[in-house]
């Protein structure tokens, strides 16, 4: 080491290389918890100012608040936590972001290189722990592999089918000096190329069954959200060039506006009469980037029997994986939707769907999300109503947690554009929504941004009001409290002789107080005449703000599929009597 | 030399390496080969080469040889690692015991015509290989032995208009009459 020597400005310590593949990489926020094994990097991080740090109070809420930040802007959510237990407690957020297809770069710090195996203070097999749960992997043993790996994580997370992805890093390749070098192509496994086009045949084929349909149907997933704003774009365009009924998963509402005229409401297990009735007789399916979960196809033997069905996907393995399809498209949902478009506008018109919609107003009339007003309590469905009156004319973004508040908010609030819905749907993680709720604020400072959640979810997850209150971060989350495990409940009068078997939250905090003591806000509402002037309230606060709903505690979400049964097989929520309902669900146990 | 501030600086001692054959005799049982090439990824010790297969299939008993690298303290570490786990039976050091033999086999496809074929039909010969496909422009030799005799024959073939090769990898077992 002589001082005459030039300095090499890509010289620098491995943690110096992560701060800077972020900020090479546009990261402008990251989530995370220091500890023993990531110090060097939490060194470096205090020396810039590039990129921000947000610190969560558990490594799961790093996770999920990085998983609502990507799913609101498209961009990758990055994570930084030690080697042990910061490693484990993300393991929940990897699997949750690998069933939604969520872009997420986790770095996490690693015991060093000589003491990996040795069962070394905070050691755990991250990278083996990590498999199942991630798209990809790596653990880092050479400081002159790290930037590589690094544009190699952002580069796998974020294109093809987007996922999660972990870099693992040791200590002492933190500490060792390298050369960096900025984003490139050679930095990717040759074997790693998505396919993005879809093929010319395949969609010439696909268009001239659109062209023929008398019964059809688009089926759209999250695939379009995760292609961008021109596949939403593209996919509205379909729809009016077309004139075809349309439904959507979970994780695609937003792409087609809850408000257009062609939008029969979501589908599958607790969608619509009107859009799974259509999925069951239609006669062509167009399947844009969703997946066939078994949530929206019920008894795969009886899904729609009689017709032809197209499916678009990025990833060849959902293909024909729990339905068989007639045409596959391989290829990005925007890029394929274009295709398709310009192929349909210059060789096919508008078929005739007329009577397909009159048989299709004749389901809407049986008005499946219909429930019984009440003067004396708040029914949930009326309160997500409510909601949805009071954020209209704001910028408003909506995240929630896991059970029948989901199904309900999916059900009536609803959703004009994409990346304004972030909901756990593969996964089912209760307590994803407040954490992705801060994700989500930090990315859109000045938005109303509200956490639909369960009395039971939200506390799993509670602890990041605190952060929320460090980083003057004003999410609401409205607690739509019934006191119950409301699903769990649901399932336990439906299949298991209404035993109510430890679904019952026998002891609640105070919400309100509870609000206070992290420094928030806290409200309660019991009576439906209050919830409107509360909700007002409620919006105008610039704090984070507990809302205790306090609702109809036996409440039902309804329409639904009974597990393992038909699309045509719904049990419609003012004909659920306890006989429809028994008569349903006869036959044997759910399985799922 | 100035002494670590902590535990996680102390350098490690490096002994040289040393290579061992291990047979690891497993219940059958779905996940057991990712149970135990976990084990090997997640403590970062080496695989050189692994084969697997079924060898007793009444007691439902597959036998796993691996040959790996590593100082004494690993080597030893990696057999107690792989004798803890529930559905490993047996692991022995086929290397500690100094009587074992060690097998691979090997098959070479080349490509090739006129001097270079004589020759490579020639070196097969003195190595025993056998020919197990052939064509008017290409062979497929197979070849028995340990690892380095193939690998000798292997360098030698690389001239003569190699393709591709398909190795099985060691599998070991122990001489005299007695079993393991």
């Amino acid at each position: 080491m002589s001082d005459s020597k030039p300095h090499d400005p890509n010289q620098m310590t491995g943690a110096a290389m992560i701060v800077r593949a972020l900020a090479d990489h546009g990261v402008k926020h990251i989530f995370g918890y220091p500890g023993g094994a990531v110090l060097p990097i939490y060194d470096e991080i205090y020396q810039q100012s590039e990129v921000e740090h947000i610190l969560v109070r558990h490594e799961q809420g790093a996770g999920h608040a990085a998983e609502g930040y990507a799913r609101s802007t498209g961009l990758p959510g990055v994570v930084l936590v030690t080697s042990g237990p910061g490693a484990t407690n993300m393991v929940t957020p990897l699997a949750d972001a690998l069933m939604d297809s969520i872009p997420l770069v986790c770095i996490t710090g690693q015991v060093p290189t000589h003491l990996i195996g040795n069962d070394a203070f905070q050691e755990c097999d991250t990278v083996g722990i990590t498999r199942p749960c991630t798209k990809h992997n790596w653990l880092v043993r050479d400081v002159n592999d790290l930037a590589k790996v690094l544009h190699e994580a952002f580069y796998v997370a974020t294109t093809g089918r987007p996922g999660p992805v972990v870099v693992d890093v040791p200590k002492d390749v933190q500490f060792a000096t390298g050369t960096y070098h900025p984003p490139r192509k050679s930095d990717v496994h040759i074997s790693y190329s998505p396919r993005v086009k879809g093929d010319a045949n395949a969609i010439r084929k696909a268009v001239s069954l659109l062209a023929g349909a008398k019964k059809p149907i688009i089926y759209s997933g999250g695939g379009v959200i995760n292609s961008g704003l021109a596949a939403s774009k593209l996919l509205r365009e379909l729809v009016e060039v077309t004139g075809f009924p349309i439904t959507s998963t979970l994780m695609g509402l937003g792409a087609y506006p809850a408000s257009g005229p062609n939008w029969l409401g979501m589908l599958g297990m607790h969608g619509t009469y009107e859009a799974n009735m259509a999925m069951h007789d239609c006669d062509v399916m167009l399947c844009v980037g969703a997946r066939f979960d078994d949530r929206i196809t019920g008894r795969t033997d009886a899904f729609s029997p009689n017709s032809k069905k197209i499916h678009i996907d990025i990833d060849p393995s959902s293909i024909n994986k729990n339905i068989r399809v007639d045409i596959p498209i391989i290829g990005d949902c925007g890029n394929v939707l274009g295709d398709i478009l310009q192929v349909f506008k210059s060789e096919a018109k508008k078929p005739d769907t007329k009577d397909w919609w009159k048989t299709i107003a004749t389901w809407r009339a049986r008005n499946s999300l219909a429930y019984k007003t009440n003067n004396d309590v708040i029914l949930p469905q009326y309160a997500i109503q409510r909601l949805f009156e009071a954020t209209r004319g704001h910028d408003t973004y909506i995240t929630t947690e896991v059970g029948q508040h989901q199904m309900w908010a999916a059900q009536f609030f609803g959703f004009e554009e994409p990346h304004r819905w972030m909901t756990s749907g593969g996964l089912g993680t209760m307590g994803y929504g407040l954490p992705a709720a801060l994700g989500v604020q930090v990315a859109h400072p000045d938005s109303l941004v509200i956490d639909i959640g369960g009395d039971a979810s939200v506390q799993m997850t509670m602890q990041e009001m605190s952060a929320a209150v460090q980083h003057e971060l004003p999410i609401k989350i409205f607690i739509l409290n019934n006191q119950y495990m409301g699903m769990v409940r649901q399932w336990q009068q439906l299949l298991h002789g209404n035993r109510l078997s430890h679904s019952y939250s026998e002891a609640l905090p105070d919400f309100v107080k509870l609000a206070e003591a992290y420094g928030g806000v806290g409200f309660q509402c019991s009576k439906p005449g209050d919830l409107d002037g509360a909700l007002q309230e409620m919006i105008k606060v610039k704090k984070p703000v507990l809302f205790d709903c306090r609702v109809a505690a036996l409440e039902n979400c309804f329409p639904m599929i009974p597990s393992g049964k038909a699309h045509n097989e719904m049990l419609l929520p003012l004909e659920a009597n306890d006989e429809a309902t028994a008569a349903a669900f006869a036959g044997g146990k759910a399985l799922v | 030399m100035e002494q670590p501030a902590s535990a996680y600086f102390m350098e490690e001692r490096h002994d040289p390496n040393e290579t061992h054959t291990l047979t690891v005799l497993v219940a059958n049982e779905p996940g057991v080969l990712a149970r135990v090439i976990g084990l090997f990824s997640g403590r970062g010790y080496n695989i050189e080469s692994l084969t697997v297969s079924e060898t007793e299939s009444h007691k439902h008993v597959s036998r796993i040889t691996i040959v790996t690298t590593g100082t004494p303290m690993v080597i030893t570490q990696i057999k107690h690692q792989l004798d803890r786990m529930i559905p490993v039976h047996r692991v022995v050091d086929m290397t500690l015991t100094g009587r074992s033999i060690e097998r691979e086999l090997a098959m070479v496809k080349l490509r090739g015509t006129g001097e270079h074929r004589v020759e490579a039909l020639r070196l097969a010969e003195a190595f025993r290989a056998r020919v197990i496909d052939a064509t008017i422009e290409s062979f497929v030799f197979e070849i028995t032995g340990n690892t380095g005799k193939i690998n000798q024959f292997i360098d030698l073939m690389r001239p003569l208009g190699l393709v591709e090769i398909s190795r099985t990898g060691v599998a070991a077992i122990s001489r005299g009459p007695e079993g393991m």
